[in-house]
């Protein structure tokens, strides 16, 4: 039991890293690989908020959603932009956010230096509970609950707001879309704010949980998102949460009847086989490409 | 801290012509300066003993390079004070980079010095150290634990014990505290340094007649250890024993203890570093680590050299500090034991050690150059190393 609880808690962090990636490669058919490195960069701006400013983890929380936004928009504003024009748009701009993420790492190494950092002892309620026979921190929960919310919420957004319906149209034929007068500039920069501000989150948490945070751990943890997104069906919100969480206990029941030093091994040759079987992806349609 | 150009076309010279003659012949006359009268404590040498220290002052192995030359400071400030022989002290910058300790090397031969101290870490000690052999300059590490340091040739000296010599101690230490008959091995299988230390916990524990139950490898980047540890409980050893660097560590220690695992964690050399209590916190306690230097022992050089630490710099010192501030003062003793500070004398004094009283304990220099001395086995208790009993 304790098992399957640790592999939905590492699925979880998957999946909320992979639902900020989807997100903009189904509405933009855009990869979008500066993600990584929002999600590196959100840990330790995390840390830096609630180590030098002496804010509760809340506000630190807020505040790097907010940040991860802002980086969103500059991801959006100087990586894919200017190239969007271009024949090859989609491969230009995967090239780009590359030089961009690998920009954003080396300030990073500037400002905090090449160590390991982590959130001071005590940032978070250390609070544990029993469920089912099994040891649950508070941290956790939250993360489980903040996945499940989120992928509802935005399935919502996409499937039902004006915003959404203006996404979908673009996804559709971006430019059909413009001249049905919707405003494509302003929905692709809004897709990728949010889309980044998610990754950011999944970062403190991600750092909180694992009481770690390392300049290389949006690398770390890009592969299993990419896996993540490409099982799940390519830009389909559902998918990236049940392929994360499948990930996750692949990787854990792996371990537990195998043995630790095929963890990789099993996990991913599950996902190659998940794809023979299916190769659109367990939630991803053959031609229509979903939001 | 710079020599005068006439020091330095001497002492080379001096070099030279003993690089040139095979060494040995200490007294003559280009190396005059440096050949003094009288011997031990009596001994007095006219021109400064130069001596370079290569220290990884910035990047990654940063911390461990300034307390070093903390300690360096330290020790060179009481031999100041000591009368008949004089050190000239030049600290330079590694860079934690192999390619910049080579440089630092190179310039420190090309200046003459008498013997090198350094380099920080063991990757770096083994590009820099064969310029040193082969212009028979003496090195001694200071802080290198990895196997084959001193194998490089016979101008290599090191006084920092190495893991084989301080985990079966460990081992041994932790059975008789705990009773150990069964315990799980955890390392990460990716890193050299780690591995080798797996190796030596699995015949320490053999030889010791403690049962492995499980062994769990993880990758030197993972983070997450709970799966892992979730077996290992399972397993319910009497001590889960971990060879890993402080980065995974910490996460470890951290996410055994929120799964409910209370057994002691016995760690490799990667524990033992005070960050582990800063960032794991209440989680770190238990933890069972060997260490070259026990900072509460009560003999005179130690509590000498805390003391001293502690007016100069205001904060306690740590093991790379320790090893540091014994490296010079086995320096001196090595000048002083023929009276004479040529690159040949010191490596002959070095090799010549043999209990001599330093913060670390009775210390010998072995026929293989490596240090011998007594290990300790600390615990964590109440967020601080104390010793195991």
């Amino acid at each position: 039991m304790q098992q399957l609880f640790n592999g939905l808690f590492i699925g979880s962090i998957y999946a909320l890293f992979a639902i900020g990636f989807t997100l903009v490669f189904g509405i933009l058919d855009r990869l979008n690989l500066a993600h990584p490195a929002v999600f590196a960069v959100s840990a330790f701006v995390g840390i830096g908020l609630v180590e030098e400013a002496g804010l509760s983890i809340w506000v630190a929380l807020a505040l790097v959603f907010v940040v991860g936004a802002i980086l969103g928009l500059l991801i959006e504003r100087v990586a894919f932009r200017p190239l969007r024009n271009r024949p090859d748009a989609h491969f230009a701009g995967l090239i780009s956010s590359i030089a961009l993420a690998g920009m954003f790492i080396a300030l990073l190494q500037a400002y905090f230096g090449p160590n390991t950092r982590r959130f001071p002892a005590g940032t978070f309620p250390d609070d544990r509970f029993e469920l089912l026979g099994a040891r649950v921190t508070l941290m956790q929960a939250l993360i489980v609950v903040l996945s499940l919310g989120l992928v509802v919420a935005l399935t919502w957004l996409v499937g039902r707001s004006r915003l959404g319906r203006a996404m979908r149209a673009i996804a559709e034929n971006p430019t059909a879309a413009r001249v049905l007068g919707v405003d494509v500039d302003r929905v692709t920069a809004t897709t990728f704010a949010i889309s980044s501000a998610l990754g950011a989150v999944a970062g403190v948490l991600f750092a909180i949980n694992v009481n770690s945070a390392q300049l290389g751990m949006g690398s770390a943890i890009e592969l299993k998102g990419l896996a993540v997104i490409v099982v799940g069906g390519m830009g389909s919100l559902p998918g990236a949460l049940v392929g994360g969480l499948l990930l996750g206990i692949a990787e854990v029941f792996a371990i537990q009847y195998i043995g630790s030093s095929w963890r990789d091994l099993i996990a991913f040759g599950l996902l190659f086989l998940i794809l023979l079987v299916r190769p659109q992806g367990l939630f991803g349609s053959r031609k229509v490409r979903e939001v | 801290m710079r020599l005068k150009p006439r020091t330095v076309a001497v002492s080379s010279a001096a070099a030279l012509l003993l690089a040139a003659c095979g060494g040995g012949d200490g007294d003559d006359a280009a190396s005059a300066d440096l050949t003094g009268e009288g011997t031990g404590e009596s001994c007095v040498i006219d021109a400064p003993v130069p001596v370079g220290a290569a220290l990884s002052l910035t990047g990654a192995a940063a911390s461990y390079g300034e307390s070093q030359q903390k300690g360096l400071e330290v020790a060179k400030a009481e031999l100041d004070e000591k009368e008949g022989v004089e050190y000239d002290l030049t600290v330079e910058d590694d860079q934690t980079d192999p390619r910049q300790g080579i440089t630092v090397f190179e310039q420190f031969v090309d200046d003459g010095v008498s013997v090198i101290i350094g380099p920080t870490l063991s990757n770096t000690a083994f590009q820099a150290q064969p310029i040193a052999q082969e212009a028979g300059v003496p090195v001694l590490a200071i802080s290198n634990t990895a196997s084959g340091i001193t194998e490089q040739g016979d101008y290599i000296f090191r006084d920092s014990l190495t893991e084989a010599q301080v985990i079966p101690q460990t081992v041994e230490t932790a059975k008789e505290a705990y009773g150990l008959e069964k315990v799980v091995v955890m390392y990460s299988n990716d890193d050299a340094f780690t591995e080798s230390g797996y190796e030596v916990f699995e015949q320490s524990l053999k030889d010791q007649g403690i049962e492995i139950i499980d062994t769990l490898t993880f990758s030197k980047d993972d983070t997450d250890f709970r799966s892992l540890l979730t077996e290992a409980k399972n397993a319910n050893p009497d001590a889960i024993v971990v060879s890993a660097l402080i980065e995974a560590a910490i996460p470890l220690v951290t996410q055994a203890r929120q799964l409910g695992i209370e057994v002691p964690i016995i760690g490799g050399n990667g524990f033992n570093n005070p960050q582990l209590m800063a960032d794991a916190g209440e989680a770190a306690e238990g933890v069972v680590v060997g260490a070259a230097w026990n900072s509460s022992s009560d003999n005179p050089e130690n509590q000498k050299f805390l003391k001293a630490y502690e007016e100069m710099h205001g904060s306690a010192p740590d093991q790379f500090a320790a090893q540091a501030y014994t490296g010079l003062m086995l320096i001196d003793q090595a000048v002083r034991e023929s009276c004479a500070g040529g690159p040949d004398d010191i490596k002959e004094g070095l090799a010549a050690i043999e209990d001599v009283p330093t913060p670390l304990g009775e210390l010998t220099i072995n026929e293989n150059r490596d240090a011998e001395h007594e290990a300790v086995v600390q615990v964590v208790e109440d967020g601080e190393f104390t010793v195991l009993e």
